[in-house]
Parts: C-alpha cells; structure tokens; sequence
C-alpha cells in the first residue's frame, strides 16, 4: 500500500489527506471501468469479463482505469460491468460476456444504451448524509434508461450496511476513507469516553443482526462492566442458511467498515483483542479481510496509539470449518479455542465469561458494519429509522422464485409485500406467490396471505418465523410445503452438532415422519406426532440451533395443514413435487415425437420413434422431471 | 451464597453448584443419563431439565449444568417438565430399546406407547465413556466424530490407538451396554425382545473397546442367539409393549 505522507494516521487532517486521493482513485480523470467481483459475480462470469476489459485496455491502449468492485446487491444481472466517464452519470451493463465487454470498452466514449441497465448519477452517503454526485459536468441521462433511484429494485432500499458495497473498490484503503471511512473511529477515540459510545449505541436501539435480536447497547454495556482482561470483539461470519449471503456481501465488498465497527466496538468495551471467525468457504472473504487488517496495521488504525489516543487494538481472522452450528456464540467461541464447535450452557453468557474465560462481545458483521454510522450520526438518527421495536435497517438476501434476485437492504418494518412485489418485481411467469421462508433453516415460512406483515423482530417471531440473520426465500405455487419441510430438516440432521439427543435424533425422526408423509405412507396421527415432537426438541434442546429447528415444520404445519392432510388422506402432492406421488404423462395430442424427450431420459423409460407418438414406461420412470424441462411443446404432463 | 427456591423449598448452596446438585441435596429425584459424579457436566442427554424461572423468563434447562443462581424459582416436576421428559424418553426408546436403564426409565415414567421405528442404535451418544477416558483415566483415546447424523464416538482415524490401555472404563460407565439382558430365562423385567436385535458386538469397533471378559455383548450373541432370533421373528412392534 502506498504511503501518502500521513502514515501513521494521527489526526482528521491526516485522514483527509488519504481521502483525497481515495476520491481521485473513485473518480479519475479518465473513464473508469469496474467490473463486480464478488463471489456472486465471479459464479456468474466476472473473472472472464474482467480479463477481456484488461486484456482490450492492453491491446487497443486506451487510457482507462480498470476496477474491481464489490456487489451492489443486484444478483439477477451479474455480471456487472460498471463505465464512469467524467462528466457523465454511471452507467451499468447486465448480464455482460466477454465478447460484449470488449464491443462496450471500444465503443467508449459512446454508451450502448440497448445493454444497459441504470445511471447512477451518484448517491447519497448514509455514513456522512451527503450527496456525492459522481458528475463532474452537466448530468445527461441515458435515453430510455432508467436511474437507479427511479427502480423500483433500489429505490426503496436504504443503505447503511451497505453503504459501499458495488461504489468503491474494496481492495483499496483509500476509497474507503473518501467515502467517510475511518471518521466515526476517530470521533469515537478522539471526542467521546468509551462509556458515550456504548449509550449512543444503547440510544440507537440496535438490536443484533445475527438472528436473535439481542440488544447490542445492553450486550455492550454488560461487556463493559464484566471483571476479567482482556476482553475480546469477535466478529461472527459464519454465515451459513442455505441462500443467504449479506455477510459474504459485506466482507467481500466493505472490508474495512466491519474492522471500524469493531475497532470502535473494542473501545468502547475496553477489549484488546478482535477475532473475524470467517466461514473457510468464503475464500474472497477471508481474503479481503486479511487485506484490510493489513491495510489498517500500515496505517496504524491498527495496533498501539491508534490515532494518538493510547488505545490499542489487534483483530486477526479465524477460519471455521464449516459447521452452521459454529454460529451459535458458545460454539463459535469454542472453535475458535480449537475445540469441537459445540454449544455450552449459558449462563455464564460470553459477555462474562468468553474466549478464554475473558469477557467477550460476539456481534454480527452486520452489526459491526452498522457501528462507524451510529457513531457518526448519532444514535437518534439511527432510532429515527425503523419500528419501536426494531431500528434501523436490514439486508436481505432475496432469493428464491423470484424476478429479482437480489441482495437489498430495507428499513425495519417494509412490509413482505413490498419486498416481493415492490423490490423483488413480483414471481416471474405470471406464477401466483405461495409463501416466503425467512431465518433460514431455523425460520419459518409464511404464507402469502400474510403478506401485510411489516419486517421486524417482533412480527415475524409471532408469525412463527424469525428474521434470522436475513434470508429471504419465495416461493411459488409449484413448491410443496411438505417437500421444503424435508429439505430443511435434512439440512438440519446434518447440522445439528450432535451434543444434544432431542435435536440430533429429534431432527432427524422429524425428518423420517414427514418424509413418510411426503411419500404417501402418512396417517393424520402422524401431525400430532410431528407437533409434540417439535414442541420437545424446542423446549429441550441447549442451542438456538436445537431450540428452532422444529420451525420449518411448525411453521408449515401452522399455515398449511390442508397441505399435509392432502398428502395423508389422498396421496396426493398438490404441487406435483413430491415424487412418489406423481406421475408423468405425454399428452398424445400435443407431442410431435421430436425426441427430446427419449434423449435426457435417463432410465430409458421413454418409448416411441422420431416422430411417433412417445410413451411413459411407469415402472421405468425414476421422475426426475427432465422430460418435461426438455419439451419445448409442453407435451410432458405430471399428475 | 446463593439462594433459590426448588418445588417450593429455598436452599441455600454454594456458589459454582449446578441446579442437579442441588436437587440431590433436597432429595428430589431427577433422571439422568449423561451425568456421572467424577465426571464433567455435559448436558447432552436433556433428561435431567428442570423448569427455571429466571425473572420474567421461563424455561426448560438441563439442571446437570446450570448454575445455581441468587433468586431463581426451579420446578423439577412440573407439567412441561414431565411432558418434556415423557416424550423425550419416548424417543430415547425407540432409538436404543436394548438397554435396561431407559426401558425402565420408561416404565417408571409411564410412556406406554413408542410411535416411531425402532433403530437399535448401540449408542446415545452420551459421551460418558469419552469423558471417562479423558478425565478419570487419563488417557483420551476416544472422542466424537462427526456431527448430527455422522456423529459417533471413535478413536483417533479411526483405528486402534495406543493410548488406549483396553482398561474397559468406558464400557464399565455405558449406561446403554450395562445391564444387557442375559438371555431368555433371565429373571429380568424385560420382555427379552432385545434379543430379537443385533446385539453390540463391540468387536467392530476394533477391539478397542472390548475388553472385558465375558463381553456382555458375547455372551449373548452365542449360539442360542440364533434359535432365539428364529423364534421370536417376525419382530413384534415393540418389545417393551408387547408385554405391558
């Protein structure tokens, strides 16, 4: 990293002076190209798209500057491909190739408005409350291309935790700085006593991120007030729902906010030490983290004295292996002190006796990216956004049957309805909406017709859901209930750790009664089975894990019990998912015996010539469905 | 020191004493299975949950490993307690109905009925003979694999260890091996449906943990074993109610 005269940072002016070159690196005086290269968009194509930029830049030397950039949160369309001309708003392309890269790098000046997808003629900076236009002249839309403040998939969206993610290049220190980075740490060192910090959080009414929505003033203040040294802020990546990735979005695109928020956390509790315990399986992540933990170090935002205050602070990254039940704090805690990750009693809480026996705060990425705005803007501000009972925001990972796909980030309260049809631009084709699943394997799903529902803490817990740590799945109505049932119960059996006999073999006799079920063999007993079975895992089990994994089946129970009796009563899966209950066809009238068909059928059970009519051999049949994604004529019919 | 009420009755215990602990001093029995003094707490079998009201909080919690605290209202039998624990051994039952200890748990809970598969698993997985080996032998040749579905108890790659002295400790403390049913005519309550089972040959795992002379699981996996098997099939839906 280079130095700009000011390392080690002692004091605002210094900060300012890295900010200005940060601002030259966001806005060079030559085009400027950023390619999105987050995991999500380097899974979509990124890394080739990157390439092909660079390698036409080499080629035909053009003066720009290529850039990396983290994940605006529009997953549907990666990937990006971002061109900033001085003097003209952001432009951004979707779904790019290669080949198309290079026809839009050479095309340069000129935009090729038939590809792209917004303008971005800047933003507002939820860390400072400030406008950054990223216009250096007059602001010339694009004919027929939206802003990306008239989309619907943005315009609702508030941004805190996000507050970089997609706008600077998050390898890049500097950037960071001249988005307002670093300035909350340095108000906090400089102008408040640690115990003002813990009441502007307290004041802000944040609640935890990861899931259980804890307070974090009180997790804080109890922190503070614990015997013992040194304490610790360890910062939970463990992210592990199936289809959630905010915090793989965060680290990967805003290293450095996360490391604020805990440096600022660290003062505030009087803790020496920090521990990022990051999921082994987010290479990009650990990678960038370890990146800006050097960076900080270089710049001394790290380590002794930092900013002049004698206040020290390390943080240092810790792989887990994996394991989704090494979220759970007392699990994490031990996996970090090389044990096997299994939870412990509480109480003692971690806040009392931690990692190593020391006091401990364990807070959610999100939590800690959300600290250096709190700070900066006061706690009232924070208050100001959301319900009474939950403030601020939260990100989502929107995923599932639905038009967009996408990471978004929303106040508390937005109600399901809005997300989905607003934000999430509804179920692609003309499906009707069945239900959504939020909080992951833990959570629950509700139906549409509760779609009212605002977002927050309280509303979902009592819908029977949890906010989790923010997965969203839709779901249409060709998803069998019962069907995801299984699927997050066998994702649990796996995941349980084991400790505990009513989750291990609670989840897993979960799993073989509605499997039964599924598979027609059923009896109505079998649901009364099923809810004292979930009410004994819940109320015995030791974890978070063990106390919630019955959700997924109580929440289905709970709204669609019709469902359930459909399989039971009459062996029949209402959403033709659950194999063992349908059974494929060719409708005689509309096959043309093209063939297809017979090609992808892997259990040969397909009979008939090219251009004959072909038949369904049953008991061949293995109903995998892919006859009927291969008829292009939709001649392949289930029942 | 701190100062709770248990059913009713305030004791005073010393402070670092678990609820379990102090259940014992008043003499209210509590079931376990994972518990052994001597041995660390654990609280992984959740028989011994107990209903504590912290504040304005209530919840079932495993007493072998909370804490006594200043001012908690403990119920060791109530409703949900007995509830929790009824349907908890239920599926203990069907998960391990060879051994004696939890049948007669279930007896004297009175779970009439087991309404899943039975799964003549070998073991709950208790982790008494981990912490044995550990903590009262020394030697810490065995430990947990695994999580959830692939959790067992095993030893080191699994295969033989040399910190194993075959001392037998952990078979001695199994509280699903002990008391493994000796055949027809024994005068035993059980049905002797567990011999309608694959006994636990502990020969799979190796030796390693087969020690003792007579193998419990040897003696009755004899030639007799067979004719047994022969007679008693097909397999009555459960054993322990068949006969009740």
């Amino acid at each position: 990293m280079p130095n700009h005269g000011a390392y080690p940072l002692r004091s605002l002016e210094d900060l300012q002076a890295v900010a200005k070159v940060g601002r030259q690196r966001m806005s060079p005086a030559q085009p400027k190209i950023m390619v999105g290269m987050a995991t999500c968009g380097q899974a979509a194509g990124a890394t080739e798209v990157l390439k092909a930029v660079r390698e036409v830049v080499t080629q035909d030397k053009l003066p720009y500057v290529v850039s990396e950039t983290g994940c605006i949160g529009w997953c549907s369309q990666e990937p990006l491909l971002d061109i900033c001309i001085p003097g003209r708003p952001r432009v951004t392309y979707g779904r790019v190739t290669p080949a198309r890269a290079k026809q839009i790098i050479r095309a340069l000046p000129e935009p090729k408005p038939q590809w792209a997808l917004a303008t971005m003629p800047g933003d507002e900076n939820t860390l400072t409350g400030l406008y950054t236009s990223y216009l250096t002249g007059e602001d010339t839309p694009l004919r027929g291309v939206k802003s990306y403040r008239d989309l619907p998939l943005f315009k609702r969206q508030l941004r805190i935790v996000m507050r970089n993610c997609g706008l600077i290049d998050p390898a890049s220190f500097e950037e960071y700085i001249a988005r307002g980075g670093y300035t909350a740490l340095w108000q906090a060192l400089r102008t408040q006593t640690p115990q003002q910090v813990v009441d502007g959080i307290t004041k802000s009414g944040i609640r935890g991120r990861g899931g259980a929505g804890f307070p974090t003033g009180r997790k804080w203040q109890t922190v503070r007030e614990a015997p013992g040294s040194p304490k610790y802020v360890i910062c939970n990546a463990d992210e592990g729902d199936p289809g959630a990735y905010m915090d793989r979005g965060v680290l990967e695109g805003d290293p450095h906010s996360v490391l604020e928020g805990m440096t600022i956390g660290a003062y505030a509790i009087g803790a020496s030490e920090g521990i990022i315990y990051v999921r082994e399986e987010y290479p990009l992540a650990v990678a960038r983290m370890k990146d800006a933990i050097q960076q900080s170090e270089t710049a001394g935002l790290l380590g002794t004295n930092i900013f002049g205050s004698g206040f020290g602070f390390t943080v240092r990254v810790v792989t887990g292996a994996g394991a989704f039940v090494c979220g759970e704090e007392t699990a994490l805690i031990r996996s970090i002190e090389g044990k096997v990750g299994e939870p412990q009693q509480r109480p003692p809480y971690p806040a009392v006796r931690g990692l190593n026996g020391k006091p401990t705060c364990i807070n959610n990425v999100e939590t800690w990216a959300n600290v250096p705005v709190i700070v900066a803007r006061g706690g009232e501000w924070f208050a100001s956004i959301g319900t009474p009972g939950s403030k601020g925001t939260k990100v989502f990972s929107l995923v599932g049957n639905i038009e967009n796909t996408a990471l978004i980030e929303v106040p508390m309260g937005t109600t399901l309805s809005e997300i989905v049809y607003e934000i999430g631009g509804g179920i692609p084709g003309n499906r009707e909406c069945k239900a959504i699943q939020t909080g992951g394997p833990s959570g629950g799903c509700i139906p549409a017709s509760k779609f009212d529902l605002p977002v927050d803490y309280d509303s979902l817990t009592a819908a029977g859901s949890i906010m989790g740590s923010g997965g969203m799945i839709v779901m249409d109505d060709h998803t069998c209930m019962v069907d995801i049932a299984k699927y997050f119960l066998g994702f649990l059996e796996d995941e349980s750790c084991g400790k505990c006999f009513s989750c291990r073999e609670g989840t897993q006799r979960l799993k073989e009664v509605v499997q039964r079920i599924s598979e027609g063999h059923g009896v109505e007993a079998d649901l009364v089975l099923l809810e004292e079975l979930s009410w004994m895992v819940r109320e015995v089990s030791l974890c978070g894990l063990g106390q919630t994994a019955a959700n997924p089946v109580l929440s289905t129970l709970r709204y669609f019990r019709e469902e359930y009796l459909e399989h039971i009563d009459h062996q029949r899966c209402p959403a033709k998912v659950c194999r063992q209950l349908i059974t494929f066809a060719i409708d005689p009238v509309t096959c043309n015996g093209c063939g297809a068909c017979v090609q992808v059928c892997s259990g040969k059970a397909i009979l008939g010539e090219k251009n004959k009519l072909h038949t369904i051999e049953q008991a061949h049949c293995t109903k995998c469905g892919a006859c009927m994604d291969i008829c292009k004529f939709d001649a392949v019919t289930v029942n | 020191m701190p100062s709770l009420t248990m059913n009713g009755i305030t004791v005073e215990v010393e402070r670092g004493t678990t609820l379990l602990q102090a259940a014992q001093f008043l003499g209210l029995p509590i079931p376990t299975l994972c518990h052994e003094d001597g041995l660390a707490p654990y609280g992984g079998c959740r028989l011994c949950v107990v209903e504590v009201v912290n504040g304005a909080k209530k919840s079932l919690q495993s007493s072998c490993t909370y804490p006594a605290l200043d001012g908690l209202q403990v119920f060791t039998h109530s409703a949900r307690v007995e509830k929790a624990r009824r349907l908890l051994v239920e599926l203990y039952v069907a998960t391990c109905p060879q051994s004696k200890r939890i049948q007669d748990m279930a007896s004297a809970m009175g779970v009439r009925r087991v309404r899943y598969d039975a799964k003549h698993e070998l073991c709950i997985q208790c982790g008494l003979c981990v912490r044995m080996c550990e903590q009262q032998m020394m030697a810490g040749a065995i430990g947990f694999s695994g999580r959830g579905l692939h959790r067992e108890v095993t030893r080191p790659f699994d295969t033989t260890s040399d910190a194993c002295r075959q001392c037998g400790a952990c078979l001695y403390i199994c509280p699903v091996c002990e008391l493994r049913c000796a055949g027809p005519d024994a005068e035993s309550v059980l049905c002797n449906g567990c011999l309608n089972i694959s006994t636990a040959c502990l020969q799979t795992y190796n030796n390693a943990m087969c020690s003792l002379d007579p193998c419990h699981a040897c003696e009755i996996d004899g030639p007799f074993r067979a004719d047994v098997r022969v007679k008693l099939q097909p397999q009555i839906e459960f054993p322990v109610l068949a006969k009740k």
